[in-house]
């Protein structure tokens, strides 16, 4: 039996509230505008539920926070860290520059400072070439009024104790409180990749941090005692300590949520998932309850990184979509008046016209005080424009032609229509509007194993099991329940030329939170 | 057909279908490409110089890099080591090179002579020794007509070089090979120097526009939300083999090379079947649980994701992606008894004849 739940998701445009009870049954949801300053609309929505149960904020015993904070703030480049990024590998890896394929802009949001210094493995181990101490001691001061550092090392996922000694002297020239972020901790073999989600990792401390306080300083307020996690990428939990390190793990931990939240809610395990917020759609596929992961490098904020992340679609079509009219053609979107919503949509008395708006005048729904004139030709140009963009996205994620459920969930979930084309059937579940909040909550608690298996002694089998049941261990003792425990990650990476035949096996398992 | 340039613009294209012609292997363009942007950033665009405008008797030299792709992603050359190992061979031989060429118009070797280029200023010829990618230097179309490997030049990003000559195109391959393990597992190396009109005869030409036009089909297939996997077998005059998501990869490195198998489930009209395909860093035979062998080398066996088109390389392989394995028939140059000694199913050590692609289907469609 499990204790209350709050899972609380900080979108752009909303914060959604909703709270479990011992059998992870929803009893009470709110859905709050974000605000400038994240917490009030934290407060907000923690007073909403808070006020609407019949027990006090002491007895929740977990708090699951899923937040787009750290994804918002690569995309709008707002309150990036200026990073010192670090390779050691010359003179290996200089026919291509640290962040040569980055937008200008956001180069320039993080200082632009990059090194090429000694250092680094070959594939096998050996020294590619001597760390030079003297040389980074020198950089680092040369860099020395950059927020945090990113440290990438050739061949680091084989040796990462380039790196590790790095990132000492970084602590001994700036002190201890620098922020330093280590390739071999965030990403895979592929250099460049694990150099940019690296960074991007430094660049999001400092974002990082501000989230936390903000929202342990609301739980504060309420008199909420309860342990609080963070939603990931992958769609478990991790602590607030983990959370402030890896910041880069919770940017596709949105997305994540609401397909589990979707699942969760419609019973549908396998399907399509299209999450409709304020601002954009999200489609993703959730496979036997998880979300399906992407087979290529993803980007993020025009990027190439190399951690795990949810297959996903992004359109521009939400709520607070700007609907423009030039003739007969009518255009949804990209632009939104995002968290404005309450005051620039026309139904509530604003001077912009919305996908909201379009709803509201077609007598669909009643949102706001107010109820916008809008002519039949718009409102069926917009409706027909939201359609096509669903339904090709929605196609786009399916494996085959035949209709597949699909599960509508997010506030805006009334711009999309129940006859999508290739839909066996479209569900809108009970508490669609805030499942990004119910698929946090539910969220499962993971264990990992990370570690060099020598197959001297040992099949390359016995090898995966024993990390399979390490991971399991691990999982179990951050809190899982045993019996639900699965491993859902495995990844292998070979190192050869190694006395004895040797390889590196990362193990994740993942179960649900269990008795205390 | 002269005046060709290989701009910025054109090298994300040139990438993507160096990745479909690399089948799974050839290392990953994604470095060549950024190599050559570099380059390309640092002196201007390339020119892509048409065979026909090769003079007979002026000097093609091919670079290329040589290693194992796991090695490739992480220890990205200095850049240096190419020009210099260009430059080594040009001086042994006492002749100017006219313009450089991909040995293989797949993966990552088909984008690191345009970064070649563009430091040295010279042309890159609109061909290459492969029409795809293999995985040894002997494994050229060069080597059918006859042209030595050596005088080879193999350099690295410390600044040391070597010079090779050897009696044969495989001893080539050999030296090279073990040395490249010596240089921590990748190299540079300017091999095959050959005249304008061996080129000519023996070389596979306009490869790198075609690598250029497979990149643009496919992009421009996603750009109009059609389905890009269509699109392609349709431009290549493919098949679509097999549709499924990988159950499992079995990978190790074997003298540097990655060699495994990919299980993959059936799914759609596959479900119930299994394909194995086997690697040794390119996809080398594709065999069906039931229907038998479905493609094998010197065909083209390429894996694409299912929702986006994009190739997928053997390193990108993983648990749980759903794929799609199209088919490609090889230059016939490959088909003669002396290219299937070269690059055949028996010289990969696999117990299968070799069967053009194109009768193995008609067989299936019965």
């Amino acid at each position: 039996m499990n204790g209350y739940r709050l899972g609380i998701d900080v979108g752009g445009t909303n914060t959604d509230a909703v709270i479990l009870d011992e059998d992870d049954s929803p009893i009470t949801q709110t859905k709050r505008p974000t605000t400038e300053d994240i917490t009030t609309g934290i407060v907000n929505a923690l007073d909403d539920v808070l006020d609407a149960v019949a027990f006090t904020a002491d007895e929740l015993e977990y708090v699951m926070l899923g937040t787009t904070h750290a994804t918002n703030a690569i995309t709008e480049r707002r309150g990036l860290n200026d990073v010192g990024v670090i390779r050691l590998g010359a003179p290996a890896t200089e026919s291509v520059r640290p962040l040569l394929e980055w937008p200008d802009d956001l180069e320039a949001a993080i200082g632009g400072k990059t090194a090429i210094l000694d250092g680094g493995h070959e594939f096998d181990g050996r020294t590619l070439n001597d760390l030079d101490e003297a040389q980074v001691r020198e950089t680092v001061r040369e860099f020395g009024d950059a927020d945090s550092f990113a440290v990438t090392s050739v061949f680091s996922p084989v040796r990462e104790d380039h790196e590790e000694r790095v990132a000492e002297l970084i602590h001994e020239e700036l002190g201890e409180d620098v922020p330093v972020s280590l390739s071999n901790e965030i990403g895979s073999v592929g250099l460049l990749e694990r150099e940019n989600a690296t960074t991007l990792n430094a660049a999001l401390t400092s974002v990082a941090d501000e989230a936390a306080s903000a929202f342990l300083e609301a739980m504060d307020e309420r008199g909420i005692e309860a342990q609080l996690y963070f939603g990931q990428n992958d769609g478990t939990l991790m602590s607030v300590e983990y959370a402030l390190e890896y910041p880069i793990f919770t940017v596709a931990s949105g997305p994540s949520n609401s397909v589990r939240g979707a699942a969760y809610l419609s019973g549908v395990e396998n399907g399509i998932i299209v999450d409709v917020g304020g601002t954009t759609t999200d489609v993703g596929a959730v496979t036997d309850g998880f979300p399906r992961e992407s087979s290529v490098a993803v980007e993020i904020g025009d990027v190439k990184t190399n951690f795990r992340m949810p297959d996903l679609i992004s359109i521009g079509i939400g709520g607070g979509s700007h609907v423009t009219r030039e003739g007969d053609d009518v255009t949804v979107g990209p632009q939104s008046v995002g968290y404005r919503l309450t005051e620039e949509s026309r139904c509530f008395g604003g001077e912009t016209l919305t996908a909201t708006d379009v709803e509201v005048a077609s007598g669909s729904v009643d949102i706001g005080p107010e109820s916008p004139d809008v002519d039949a030709e718009t409102i069926e140009g917009a409706r027909s424009h939201i359609r096509d963009r669903v339904e090709q996205a929605v196609d786009r994620m399916k494996t085959s032609p035949e209709p597949v459920p699909v599960v509508v969930v997010g506030g805006g979930s009334i711009l999309v229509p129940a006859d999508l084309e290739g839909a066996s059937e479209v569900y809108m579940p009970d508490h669609y509007e805030v499942a990004n909040a119910v698929g946090v909550a539910i969220a499962q608690v993971s264990g990992q194993v990370d570690r060099i298996f020598s197959l001297d002694d040992q099949t390359r089998d016995e090898a995966l099991e024993t990390a399979k049941s390490e991971a399991t261990e691990n999982a179990v003792g951050a809190g899982a329940a045993e019996e639900t425990v699965d491993v859902v990650d495995v990844e292998e990476v070979p190192l050869s030329y190694l006395p004895g035949n040797a390889v590196r096996i990362k193990v994740k398992a993942a179960g649900t939170l269990g008795d205390e | 057909m002269s005046n060709d340039t290989i701009t910025r613009e054109d090298l994300a294209d040139l990438a993507t279908g160096a990745t479909v012609l690399g089948t799974g292997g050839g290392g990953d363009p994604y470095i060549g490409r950024l190599m050559a942007e570099q380059a390309i950033e640092e002196h201007g665009p390339v020119e892509l110089l048409d065979p026909a405008d090769v003079p007979d008797d002026e000097l093609v030299v091919p670079s290329a890099m040589l290693g194992a792709p796991t090695v490739m992603v992480e220890k990205i050359p200095h850049g240096g080591e190419a020009v210099a190992a260009f430059e080594a061979l040009e001086r042994s031989i006492g002749q100017e090179a006219y313009a450089t060429m991909s040995i293989e118009a797949g993966g990552l070797n088909s984008t690191i002579p345009i970064a070649v280029a563009a430091a040295l200023e010279i042309p890159l010829v609109d061909a290459d020794a492969m029409g795809r990618a293999f995985p040894e230097v002997q494994m050229v179309t060069l080597t059918l007509g006859g042209i030595e490997a050596t005088p080879m030049a193999i350099a690295d990003e410390k600044g040391n070089s070597v010079f090779v000559d050897t009696k044969t195109n495989e001893k080539a391959e050999q030296f090279a090979r073990t040395l490249s393990i010596d240089m921590g597992g990748s190299c540079m190396i300017a091999t095959y120097p050959h005249t304008g009109t061996q080129l000519r005869e023996h070389g596979i030409l306009r490869s790198m526009s075609y690598a250029r036009d497979i990149g643009e089909t496919i992009r421009e297939a996603q750009e109009a939300s059609a389905d890009p996997i269509d699109a392609l077998v349709e431009f290549v005059d493919g098949y679509e083999l097999f549709d499924g998501k990988v159950k499992d990869v079995a990978r190790r490195t074997e003298g540097g090379f990655a060699v495994g198998e990919a299980t993959i489930d059936g799914l759609s009209a596959d479900e119930g079947r299994t394909l194995t395909l086997d690697f040794q860093n390119e996809h080398l035979v594709a065999r069906d649980s039931e229907r038998g062998v479905l493609a094998s080398v010197p065909d083209l066996i390429t894996v694409l994701d299912s929702e986006t088109g994009d190739p997928v390389t053997t390193e990108g392989l993983r648990y749980g992606q759903r794929v799609t394995v199209i088919g490609m028939e090889c230059s016939e140059k490959w088909r003669t008894p002396a290219g299937l000694e070269l690059v055949g199913p028996e010289y990969f050590e696999y117990d299968i004849d070799y069967e053009p692609i194109e009768h193995i289907h008609t067989e299936h469609d019965k």
